[in-house]
Formats: C-alpha cells, sequence, structure tokens
C-alpha cells in the first residue's frame, strides 16, 4: 500500500497537526516558551518540505514545479489566516478594549503583509512556465494583491496615528471593513472573470499531493503562530519601555534611551 | 395606546433633522465657498482630457475604455473632496463641538455622508456630458439608466469614501492614507460601475446591466450598514 495515499496517514496527520497547533497557541504567552516552539516549527518546516518532495513524483504536465505547490499554497492560506486574526482580534478589541487584542491584529497585519507578498511571488514563479505569463487576472490572485495592499493600508494607518487609544479603535474598524471587503472582491473578481467568459483554472490536487500538502501547512501554521506570538512580545516590551521612558520623564530625571 | 413608537418617532424625526443641519452647514460652506466646486470640475474635466491623450484619438478605442475612464475620474477628483469635509471641522476644534452635541454621532456620519453625495452628484453632472462630448458617447437614449447607475456607484464611493476620511483627515500624511486605504476597498464598487456603466454603453444587448446594477445596490447597503455601525468606534473621543 503506498503511504502517500493512505488516508489513515493523512487523518493522522491532520491530528497531530492541530494538537501541536493548540500547544504553540499556548506556548505563545511565554517569551522563552515561544522560541522553543518557533525551533520546533523551523525544524518542521524543513521535515515537511523533505516528505513532500520525496513521496510526489513529477508531475505529468508541471514536471518538478509541481513542488512549488507545498510552500505556495499553505503561505496563501496563512496570509488569509492572518486577516481572519485580524479581523477576530479587532472585534475583540472593540468588545473588551483591553490592549492586547490591538497588538494582536497588529503582529498579525505584519505577518500578514510578507506572507502575502510572498504569495505573490511564489505565484508568479509558478505562474511564468505554467501560464507562460507573470501575472493572470484570477480571482485568487488578484485577491492576494488587493489582500496586501489593504495590509499596508492597515500598517500605514497605524503609524500615521499617534495616540495609542485611537490608533487601536481606528485600526479595529478598518480591520473589520477590511476582512469583509477582501471576501467581496474576491466574489465581485469572479463575477467579473465569468462575465468576461474566460475559462478558469480550478487546480484538484491529485491523492498523491495530499500528505505532503497536508504536513506544509501545519508547517507553515505552526510558524504562522510563532511569526505573531514573537511580534506580540516586542510590541508588548516597546511598550514598557515607552512607559518606563515616560515615568522618568514625569520624575524629572534624566532620560536614557 | 403605548407612548413608546411616538417617542421612538420623534426621536428619529430629531435625528433627521441633525442629520439635515449637518447636510445644511456643509451645503452653505461649499455654497460660499465655490472654489472647491470648481477647482474639482476642471480637475475632473482634465483627466478626462489626460486619458484621451493616453488612450489615443481613436475612436473605437476611446468607446472601449469610456466606462473605466469615467469611473477612475470619478475616483481622482472625488478623493479630493473627503478630506476637506472634515478639514473644515478640525480648525477651531469644531469636530470635538459636533460631537459633544446631544443625539446619535451617526447623524454626523449619515450629514456629511449625504453633503459630499450632493457634492459629487453635482460635479458628475458635468462630468459626464464633458466624457460624452469627448469620447463620442451616445448618451441621449440612455440619459436615465446611465444616471442610475451613477448614482449607485456614487452612493458606495461616497459611503466609503466619508468613512475612511474620517480618519485620514485626522493623522499626518493624509493625502496619501486617504487614497491607501480608500482604493482597495473601493474595487467591488469599481468593478459593478463599471460593469454596468460598460453594458450600458453598449447599448445593453446581451442584458447584462440589470444584474450590475444589483449587484452595485447589494455592495451600497453592505458597505452604508457597516460604515454607519463602524463610525461610532471612529469618532468617539
Amino acid at each position: 500500500m503506498n503511504l502517500a495515499t493512505n488516508p489513515m496517514l493523512a487523518n493522522a496527520v491532520a491530528l497531530v497537526g492541530w494538537v501541536f497547533a493548540v500547544i504553540g497557541v499556548l506556548a505563545a504567552r511565554r517569551e522563552a516558551r515561544l522560541r522553543l516552539f518557533g525551533i520546533f516549527a523551523g525544524a518542521y518546516f524543513v521535515f515537511a518540505q523533505a516528505i513532500a518532495f520525496s513521496i510526489s513524483r513529477p508531475d505529468r504536465d508541471m514536471g518538478n514545479l509541481q513542488k512549488i505547490l507545498y510552500v505556495h499554497v499553505p503561505t496563501a492560506w496563512m496570509a488569509l489566516s492572518a486577516a481572519g486574526v485580524i479581523f477576530l482580534a479587532s472585534v475583540m478589541y472593540l468588545w473588551k478594549r483591553e490592549e492586547r487584542y490591538d497588538r494582536i491584529a497588529l503582529s498579525a497585519a505584519e505577518a500578514g503583509t510578507v506572507l502575502s507578498a510572498l504569495t505573490l511571488v511564489q505565484g508568479m514563479i509558478w505562474g511564468k512556465p505554467t501560464w507562460g505569463v507573470w501575472w493572470a487576472w484570477d480571482p485568487r490572485l488578484t485577491t492576494m494583491a488587493v489582500q496586501l495592499v489593504m495590509f499596508v493600508g492597515y500598517l500605514s494607518l497605524r503609524s500615521f496615528t499617534e495616540d495609542e487609544e485611537r490608533r487601536a479603535r481606528w485600526s479595529a474598524a478598518v480591520g473589520i471593513l477590511g476582512f469583509l471587503n477582501a471576501n467581496i472582491v474576491y466574489m465581485s473578481v469572479r463575477w467579473w472573470r465569468t462575465l468576461h467568459q474566460i475559462q478558469s483554472t480550478p487546480s484538484t490536487v491529485a491523492t498523491e499531493y495530499v500528505l505532503g500538502l497536508r504536513l506544509n501547512a501545519f508547517a507553515l501554521l505552526f510558524l504562522l503562530i510563532t511569526f505573531i506570538g514573537m511580534r506580540y512580545h516586542i510590541a508588548r516590551t516597546e511598550r514598557e519601555a515607552e512607559s518606563i521612558l515616560e515615568e522618568q520623564a514625569l520624575r524629572g530625571g534624566t532620560v536614557h534611551v | 395606546m403605548s407612548a413608546e413608537p411616538l417617542r421612538a418617532a420623534t426621536g428619529m424625526r430629531r435625528e433627521l433633522s441633525r442629520v439635515l443641519a449637518v447636510v445644511w452647514k456643509d451645503v452653505t460652506i461649499e455654497r460660499r465657498a465655490k472654489a472647491n466646486f470648481n477647482s474639482v470640475v476642471f480637475l475632473a474635466g482634465l483627466i478626462l482630457l489626460l486619458f484621451g491623450f493616453a488612450l489615443g484619438p481613436d475612436r473605437d478605442t476611446l468607446h472601449e475604455a469610456a466606462a473605466g475612464a469615467l469611473w477612475l475620474t470619478v475616483l481622482f477628483s472625488g478623493v479630493l473632496s473627503f478630506n476637506r469635509s472634515y478639514e473644515q471641522e478640525t480648525e477651531n476644534g469644531a469636530l470635538d463641538m459636533l460631537v459633544l452635541y446631544p443625539g446619535d454621532r451617526r447623524a454626523i456620519f449619515v450629514g456629511k455622508l449625504l453633503a459630499n453625495l450632493l457634492f459629487v452628484l453635482l460635479v458628475e453632472t458635468t462630468m459626464v456630458p464633458a466624457a460624452a462630448i469627448l469620447y463620442d458617447l451616445p448618451v441621449i437614449d440612455i440619459v436615465l439608466p446611465l444616471a442610475l447607475v451613477v448614482t449607485l456607484g456614487t452612493i458606495g464611493f461616497v459611503t466609503l469614501g466619508t468613512f475612511y476620511a474620517a480618519m485620514a483627515s485626522r493623522v499626518r500624511a493624509r493625502e496619501v492614507l486617504l487614497p491607501l486605504l480608500l482604493f482597495p476597498m473601493l474595487i467591488p464598487v469599481l468593478v459593478g460601475a463599471v460593469g454596468a456603466t460598460g453594458a450600458i454603453l453598449e447599448g445593453d444587448a446581451m442584458g447584462q446591466a440589470g444584474g450590475w446594477m444589483r449587484l452595485l445596490v447589494v455592495f451600497d447597503v453592505i458597505f452604508l450598514t457597516a460604515s454607519i455601525v463602524a463610525f461610532e468606534y471612529v469618532i468617539e473621543s
């Protein structure tokens, strides 16, 4: 029996993956533990790529180019997950008004910017030999480009707004509307394309590739958790440093940066 | 008879009068200054000309691109009016006063939205005929459907513009921040508006315009609802 297409194995990978994801989220509370989880995430990513490469035969049409699937598709998923994290954190912030939700949203936005930019670059590397063009007005590709611009707009708004409480409120509102918009953009680009009668390319993944893809999806999820967690701790440290400076300034002492 | 519905009705009426007060205030400022309207109208005309130069004088090319050029002109010229709508409030802390007045703060948003809508629609009444002349578009026979599409598209555009300008106008680098935040959000409205306008300009032989217009209505309702709900968080303090 071929291991790569064994459904039991695929299910086991998913189960183990979710368990580790929960462990990662729990570990993210403490910086030292998160660093350990980060090392694990990096190692898991290398392992997942190696497994995926070794068990998949070259694709009939694409040859070894197919291998980019294992990093490209999970990167795209995680870029979208980051947008989802911003949405949830924004809703939580407006509801609870706790600063940590704002920090989570900021961290997810920075991770999302990098991931969506990576997705676009990987998509182009794959698109040039496959479609013959660097860019196609495909719904997923286009939505990812819009998503990248929205991440950047979100971060610009944050960096231009001085007052912290106002920055958190405004970016929460923008984060929620942006998430709503990303979904609508995806649908509207799809309608736009269908009305223009140009064929789409629905890529269904062969069962042989499922296991490798799944392993890598979890590897990228662990990396996303690490990125968001690390950035969260940096944001918290920055905040602490700021309040120490403020305190020193108020006491009238010399301010050390 | 319970007093509740009655109270709710007078409450609504009071909010409506607040909305109208904000509209009236903004319209009066615009009517007396006029400078803004004139410059935006001429800028729109200039952008239409620039599209003509960029696309070349070929009549068929211009026809094909007309719907897109028209809507991009609306976006690029209209975006200038949103920041101004709040900038006049930041002088002498007028916005803080406005927020302090009793009543629902969403009335400020709806009022500003309506004032901006009036402004942009007024600009468009000059811009669309100008585009029709420059690009040789047969607008006489399709005035009504075209007006409907322009209005629907403009509602979505102005709703999001008024919402994002409430933030962008109060920070540094507002000139670049507003389009950066606003334009990605406008993509669905742009796709719908250009689709509908293009279909109408071509005579709507395929009957696509109705579908695009329904889509525009859906977008308008979604963005209007979301902006009104979220505005509470933007204006507070």
